[in-house]
C-alpha cells in the first residue's frame, strides 16, 4: 500500500503517473469519441454527460455532506428554463445565460439551505420535495415560459461556431463536464469538502472544531444547485424541447438513485451511477426491441399484464437496483471497485 | 358565509383521507424512524387486487373487503420481513432509499398488470350521493373517510397507549437495545408495525379509489399525508390527523379564493414556513440531540 507523507501528495490532481496517464488516455478517447461511433452513442454520451453533471452536484450534497434532497428537477428546471428565456428574451449570447442561469439556481439552493439549517431526516425530505413539486407547478402557470406548451431551444452559436448537430454538441459539453469535475475533484480534497464531510460525520462535533456550519451548509446546497442548473441549461439544448412535466418527482428520485447507485462520497461513483442509469433509461425506453427479451416480455404482457403499461418495467428495474444495491452493497458501483481492487493487490492471499 | 362553510367542510373531507396516509407512515415512523414513501404503492397494490377480485372474479364486497385487508396485512408483514430487515447499514437515507425503491418497483409492477387507463371501482357508497346539513352538502363517501380517520385515529392512539404491543412498540422505538434486554422481540413488533401501517394505508386506498383509481392515484395523498404527518411532528397520532385537516382547509380556501391555479403548491409552501418556525412541527416536543 502507498502511504501518504505529507499533505500536498493528498491534496494533488492525480495520485500518480499512472493515474494521469489513464486520465490522459480517457480525455484522448472522449476526444475522438464521435468519430468512432454512430449518431444514437453520440446522443447517449450526451445524455450521460448531463447526468453526470447532475450525479456530481448532487453526491456534493447527500454524500458529502449528508443532506438529502428530493427537490433537485427543481434546480435541474430553473437551470432549463433560466437559459433559454434568458437567450429569448434578453438576447444574452448562450454561455453566459448558462451561466446566469445556474448561478440563480445556485441562489435558490442558498435559500433553500436556510430552512435547512435546523432541519433534518424526514423534515428536510419533506422540505425539499416540497420546493421542487413548487418550482414545476410554478413554473407550469406562468405564460411568461410557455406554460403546459413548453418552449423551444433557439438557435446555439457560441462566439462563430455555429453548434448544429449532437456532434459539435457534444464537444461543448464533454468539456464542461470534464472541467466541473475537476473542479469538484479539487473541492472535496480540500478544506471546504473537508468541511462538508465533517459536517456529515458529526455535525455538533465539526461546529466545535471550528467549523461554520451556516456557511458550509449554505454553501453545499449553493455549489450542488449550480452544478444542477448548469446541466439544466445543457440538457434544455439536448432534447430542444422543454415543458413542465419533464422535471417532476420521478426525475429527482432518479437523480438521487444515480448518486446511491453509484457510491454516496464518492465522484467516481457519481460518474459510474451516472453512466449506468442514463444508458439503462435509453435502452429501457424501447424495451420490446431489445433482442430475445423483448419478444418474451411481449409474449408474457399479452397474456399476464397488460401490453400498454410495459414501459413500466423500467420502474420495476430501476426500484430493483435501488434496493439491491443497499441491501447488498451500501457503497454501490463504487464499494464494488474498491473490492475488486483490493481482491487483486492482494491477490493470491 | 355558507360558501365559507362549505369550502372548510370540504376542506376537512379532502384532509380526512391525506389523514388516513398520514397516519400509515407515523405508525412507521414511530416505532423504526423510517419514512416510508412505499406507503401509497402498497395501498395501491392492495386496492387493484381488491378491484381484481370484484371486477374478474365478481366476488361480492363483504369478501372482497376483508380480504383486501388481510392481503394489506400480509404485504406489510413480507415487506419488512423480506426487504427492510436485510438492510445492512441502516441510516436515514438508507432507509429512504429503499423505500423509494420499493415504491417505484410495486407502482412499476401494478402500471405494468393493468396499465395506465383509469377504471372505476364498485364501492357499496356512490361517490355521487351527498348528504345535506342544512346547506352544507358532503358526499356520503366523505363522511364515511371523515369517520373512518378520526375512528382510526382514535382507536390507533389508545392502542400504542394502553395495549400491551402498542407499549412494546414504543418501547422498541425508544430503545431498541434495552427493549431486547427486556424481553421484547423487536423485530417481531416491526414487522407487525409495518403489517398495521399497511392496513390503514389499504383503508385510504378504497375510501379513495371510488372517485379516482388509476396508477397514479396514491401519489398526491401519499404525498400530502407526508406533509400533514410533518406538519404534525411526525410521531403524533392526532398531529397528523390536524395537520391533515389543516392542509385540507388550508388547499380548499386557498383554492376558493386567491387562486385554483398554485392550489396544490400552497401546501408544501406552508410546510416549509412551518418548520422554518417550528423545526419537529407543530404538535411533538422539539427534539434536541444530546452529545
Amino acid at each position: 500500500m502507498d502511504m501518504k507523507r505529507d499533505y500536498y501528495e493528498d491534496v494533488r490532481l492525480f495520485g500518480s503517473k499512472v493515474v494521469l496517464f489513464w486520465f490522459l488516455v480517457l480525455i484522448a478517447f472522449l476526444g475522438f469519441f464521435p468519430f468512432l461511433f454512430r449518431n444514437y452513442y453520440v446522443y447517449l454520451a450526451n445524455y450521460m454527460a448531463i447526468n453526470v453533471l447532475v450525479a456530481i452536484g448532487l453526491n456534493l450534497l447527500v454524500g458529502y455532506t449528508g443532506q438529502i434532497s428530493l427537490g433537485h428537477a427543481g434546480f435541474f428546471a430553473i437551470g432549463a428554463y433560466g437559459t433559454i428565456t434568458l437567450m429569448t428574451s434578453a438576447h444574452l449570447p448562450f454561455l453566459v445565460a448558462l451561466v446566469l442561469a445556474a448561478i440563480g439556481a445556485a441562489l435558490l439552493g442558498f435559500l433553500l439551505g436556510l430552512p435547512a439549517l435546523r432541519l433534518e431526516g424526514p423534515y428536510l425530505s419533506i422540505a425539499t420535495l416540497g420546493f421542487g413539486l413548487t418550482i414545476t407547478q410554478v413554473i407550469g402557470r406562468i405564460g411568461f415560459f410557455g406554460g403546459r406548451q413548453g418552449l423551444h431551444a433557439p438557435e446555439l452559436t457560441i462566439f462563430s461556431w455555429h453548434l448544429d448537430s449532437d456532434r459539435d454538441f457534444y464537444y461543448l459539453l464533454i468539456t464542461i463536464t470534464v472541467i466541473l469535475t475537476l473542479v469538484a475533484r479539487n473541492l472535496v480534497k480540500t478544506k471546504v469538502g473537508r468541511a462538508f464531510i465533517a459536517i456529515r460525520d458529526a455535525d455538533i462535533a465539526a461546529e466545535t472544531l471550528g467549523v461554520n456550519i451556516m456557511l458550509y451548509k449554505t454553501l453545499a446546497f449553493a455549489v450542488s444547485a449550480f452544478y444542477t442548473g448548469l446541466a439544466g441549461g445543457l440538457y434544455a439544448f439536448v432534447l430542444r424541447f422543454i415543458e413542465p412535466q419533464i422535471f417532476s418527482l420521478l426525475m429527482s428520485i432518479i437523480f438521487l438513485a444515480m448518486v446511491v447507485v453509484g457510491g454516496l462520497g464518492s465522484l467516481f461513483g457519481s460518474i459510474a451511477g451516472a453512466c449506468l442509469l442514463s444508458w439503462l433509461d435509453l435502452e429501457l425506453r424501447n424495451i420490446l426491441s431489445i433482442p430475445y427479451l423483448g419478444g418474451w416480455l411481449e409474449a408474457l404482457s399479452k397474456s399476464y399484464f397488460s401490453i400498454t403499461g410495459v414501459s413500466n418495467i423500467q420502474l420495476i428495474i430501476y426500484g430493483s437496483i435501488m434496493v439491491s444495491i443497499m441491501l447488498f452493497e451500501p457503497l454501490g458501483i463504487y464499494g464494488i471497485w474498491i473490492r475488486t481492487k483490493l481482491y487483486w493487490k492482494t491477490w493470491p492471499f | 358565509m355558507g360558501e365559507l362553510v362549505q369550502t372548510l367542510v370540504s376542506g376537512i373531507a379532502v384532509g380526512s383521507s391525506y389523514a388516513l396516509m398520514g397516519l400509515a407512515m407515523v405508525i412507521i415512523y414511530k416505532t423504526s424512524e423510517v419514512i416510508n414513501f412505499a406507503q401509497g404503492e402498497m395501498a395501491l397494490l392492495s386496492v387493484f387486487l381488491t378491484y381484481m377480485v370484484l371486477e374478474y372474479y365478481h366476488f361480492p364486497f363483504y369478501v372482497a373487503f376483508p380480504s383486501a385487508l388481510a392481503f394489506a396485512l400480509l404485504l406489510g408483514f413480507f415487506l419488512e420481513f423480506a426487504v427492510l430487515r436485510r438492510a445492512k447499514e441502516p441510516n436515514v437515507l438508507g432507509m429512504i432509499i429503499i423505500t423509494i425503491g420499493l415504491e417505484m418497483i410495486l407502482m412499476g409492477f401494478v402500471s405494468w398488470k393493468f396499465g395506465a387507463e383509469p377504471k372505476t371501482m364498485r364501492f357499496p357508497l356512490s361517490p355521487y350521493d351527498s348528504l345535506s346539513l342544512g346547506e352544507i352538502f358532503v358526499s356520503s363517501l366523505e363522511a364515511l373517510t371523515f369517520v373512518v380517520a378520526l375512528t382510526l385515529m382514535t382507536v390507533l392512539f389508545l392502542f400504542l397507549r394502553y395495549s400491551k404491543l402498542g407499549i412494546a412498540m414504543k418501547a422498541t422505538q425508544q430503545n431498541k437495545m434495552a427493549a431486547r434486554l427486556m424481553g421484547i422481540r423487536t423485530n417481531r413488533i416491526l414487522m407487525i408495525t409495518w403489517g398495521i401501517s399497511s392496513l390503514v394505508g389499504c383503508t385510504a386506498g378504497l375510501l379513495i379509489a371510488p372517485t379516482i383509481m388509476q396508477p397514479y392515484m396514491m401519489w398526491d395523498p401519499m404525498l400530502k399525508g407526508f406533509a400533514a404527518a410533518v406538519l404534525g411532528g411526525m410521531t403524533s397520532l392526532p398531529g397528523s390527523v390536524f395537520g391533515a385537516y389543516i392542509i385540507g382547509v388550508v388547499e380548499n380556501l386557498f383554492g376558493g379564493y386567491v387562486s385554483i391555479e398554485f392550489k396544490s403548491a400552497v401546501a408544501f409552501f406552508i410546510i416549509v414556513l412551518v418548520l422554518c418556525i417550528k423545526p419537529s412541527g407543530l404538535f411533538a416536543r422539539h427534539y434536541v440531540k444530546k452529545v
